[in-house]
């Protein structure tokens, strides 16, 4: 191959990259911006969301359609029921403090990746993705279900914007944002709203999961990527900051699919750390992030 | 400095100098790795404990600790001693570039930028594998690690030898945190901790006091992870892993934050913890797991923190 078919597949290689990361960060973005505490499990989250996809997807009889389908019933119920008890009981006995919930969230995910382990077993499964339609260019196929993958991430982020900016859930969810103290004063159930963004964030990144699965494999340590991922995201974007997000997303995305088409992979994730940190020095609330207050 | 508080800090050392004699020889190895990764807790405890730096990254600092004694003795062709004072310079230089750039990030930032810089120092190990040899890792040779020094032989793969050198090490260390918060440096640290924007007000260069405190633990962290090259002989990759920067802050917060010997006890516990356990079924991770979550649910003072708020109030 020639140097522009080379280019055209990094930049698909890319743009996939982008959606996973934009899909998989934005539950951690969604989280931090409310609630304002990182959750660390949510790697763990999103492994546990492959697991189950695997695990619906051997279950159920009817072919891998039948089972993407289901996957994206059981998947996101379990983890988000998972999160509701992360929440009451943890994250609320300790107030939502800041330090405490990251030292807890670490915790849970050593026990989740341990859990995961004994339960699933330490080899990677694949998972079948629910059409195999390939797109023939003349020097390459591509995988029509990873351009699938693409578009679907677009309807989940529009779907988020959509419900924050243009509904009252999402207004009350913002006016939580923007302070806790005023919004209890108003009537608003504070902790109502925070249960319902954690286990929303946890569902979230457990629908990424399904849909990114059939483009990599389900394995017990899968959840330090996407984690390391979403923080790169989310620090470039801007701490909270959903739009920020995205479009670090696509920033880091188009860079790492690039970068791993060229050189290497690995190259590929120490240049965007450094890219953080080069970040960090400029601006150090990020891209699109305001002055926390 | 009240003589209760030498006392005790002597009585520690000299019971430990003590336990050689009866222990077997089970227990001398486990000791030596405790002691020596204590200071490695320790270090970090001054970060985490006294000036509120919460980092998740340490793994970095070991690690180039680790790898600069390992191919300093099989690459560069160093002595152990030699190799010993390179990996500590390099800690110093590599803490120094780290502490200038994470230290521009506060609260939760802080510790997401360690997390990731750790996570590419780890990468890093992996992608120059001819070097690091990755995950098989690096072995020194027994021939390295029998050496003359200052006139007289000295043999690493001498057991009760890399125990009384772990000792001495963790003495100086004991000695050097305890003049440290108990200087006025150290209250400014714990000053920052408390109230970061009224020490600034106060008058305290708080970006200095960060840095120095940063430097120190870093180098700290690289000394133990030499220490830990040099005398078990092996640096792999797994070393240089996120588990390796969970432990300190773990070890630190088991034994009680901001007390000196909190993260000495925190290390030992956790050993015998997952000794104990690996006893049934290697669940290491799930151990290590419920025990954070159990210690910011129900014990965040730790041991030593919640014995001193409750019955020794001068205890350091």
């Amino acid at each position: 191959m020639s140097f522009l078919p080379h280019l055209l597949l990094a930049v698909l290689e890319g743009t996939v990259a982008a959606a996973v990361l934009a899909l998989s960060a934005l539950g951690l973005s969604l989280v931090f911006g409310v609630m304002r505490v990182v959750n660390v499990a949510h790697g763990e989250f999103f492994m546990l969301g492959a697991m189950l996809a695997w695990w619906t997807a051997k279950m159920m009889p009817g072919g891998p359609f039948a089972g993407f389908i289901a996957a994206f019933i059981v998947a996101p119920a379990a983890v988000g029921a998972l999160a509701f008890l992360t929440e009451r009981l943890l994250l609320r006995r300790i107030n939502y403090d800041p330090e405490a919930t990251i030292v807890a969230t670490i915790g849970l995910l050593f026990v989740i990746q341990q859990m995961a382990l004994t339960f699933f077993g330490a080899d990677a499964k694949p998972v079948a993705a629910p059409f195999s339609y390939r797109i023939v260019f003349p020097w390459f196929g591509y995988s029509g279900y990873k351009l699938f993958v693409v578009v679907a991430s677009g309807a989940v982020l529009l779907g988020v914007w959509w419900v924050l900016s243009r509904t009252r859930f999402g207004l009350i969810m913002r006016v939580t944002q923007f302070d806790r103290e005023t919004a209890t004063a108003f009537g608003i159930p504070v902790n109502t709203v925070y249960s319902v963004v954690f286990v929303a964030g946890a569902a979230l990144v457990a629908v990424a999961a399904v849909l990114i699965v059939p483009i990599q494999q389900a394995h017990y340590l899968m959840g330090l990527d996407p984690l390391l991922m979403s923080f790169i995201v989310v620090i470039i974007g801007g701490l909270g900051s959903i739009k920020g997000s995205v479009i670090a997303a696509f920033m880091i995305g188009m860079t790492d699919g690039v970068i791993s088409v060229f050189f290497s992979p690995t190259l590929a994730s120490i240049i965007s750390t450094l890219a953080v940190a080069f970040v960090l020095v400029v601006r150090p609330q990020g891209l699109f992030g305001a002055e926390t207050r | 400095m009240t003589a209760r508080i030498v006392l005790l800090h002597l009585a520690v050392l000299l019971l430990l100098f003590a336990l050689q004699f009866i222990a077997s020889d089970y227990v001398i190895l486990t000791l030596t790795r405790i002691m020596v990764l204590a200071v490695y807790a320790s270090g970090y405890n001054l970060l985490f404990g006294y000036s509120g730096l919460l980092s998740l990254g340490h793994a970095m600092f070991f690690a180039t600790g680790l790898y600069a004694a390992a191919i300093g003795t099989t690459r560069a062709g160093l002595s152990v001693p030699e190799a010993f004072l390179a990996a500590t310079l390099i800690g110093v230089v590599v803490s120094s570039i780290m502490g200038v750039i994470v230290l521009r990030a506060r609260g939760v930032g802080f510790m997401i930028v360690t997390l990731m810089f750790s996570q590419a120092a780890f990468l890093t190990v992996l992608y120059f594998g001819d070097y690091t040899r990755g995950d098989e890792g690096i072995v020194i040779l027994d021939t390295i690690r029998i050496f003359s020094f200052l006139g007289r032989t000295i043999d690493l793969t001498d057991p009760l030898l890399r125990y009384n050198l772990a000792l001495a090490l963790l003495a100086i260390l004991v000695a050097l945190i305890l003049v440290l918060v108990r200087s006025r440096f150290g209250h400014v640290l714990v000053a920052i901790r408390e109230n970061e924007d009224r020490t600034a007000m106060l008058g305290y260069d708080v970006a200095r006091y960060k840095f120095i405190a940063f430097v120190i633990s870093g180098t700290l962290s690289a000394v133990s992870g030499a220490t830990y090259a040099l005398m078990f002989a092996y640096a792999g990759s797994t070393l240089a892993s996120i588990q390796y920067s969970i432990h300190p802050l773990l070890w630190t917060l088991l034994g009680g934050a901001s007390t000196t010997l909190g993260p000495m006890l925190g290390t030992g516990v956790m050993f015998l913890l997952v000794d104990f356990a690996s006893g049934f079924t290697n669940v290491s991770l799930l151990i290590t797991g419920a025990v954070l979550i159990a210690l910011v649910l129900f014990f965040p003072k730790g041991i030593l923190g919640s014995i001193r708020q409750r019955y020794l109030k001068w205890l350091p």
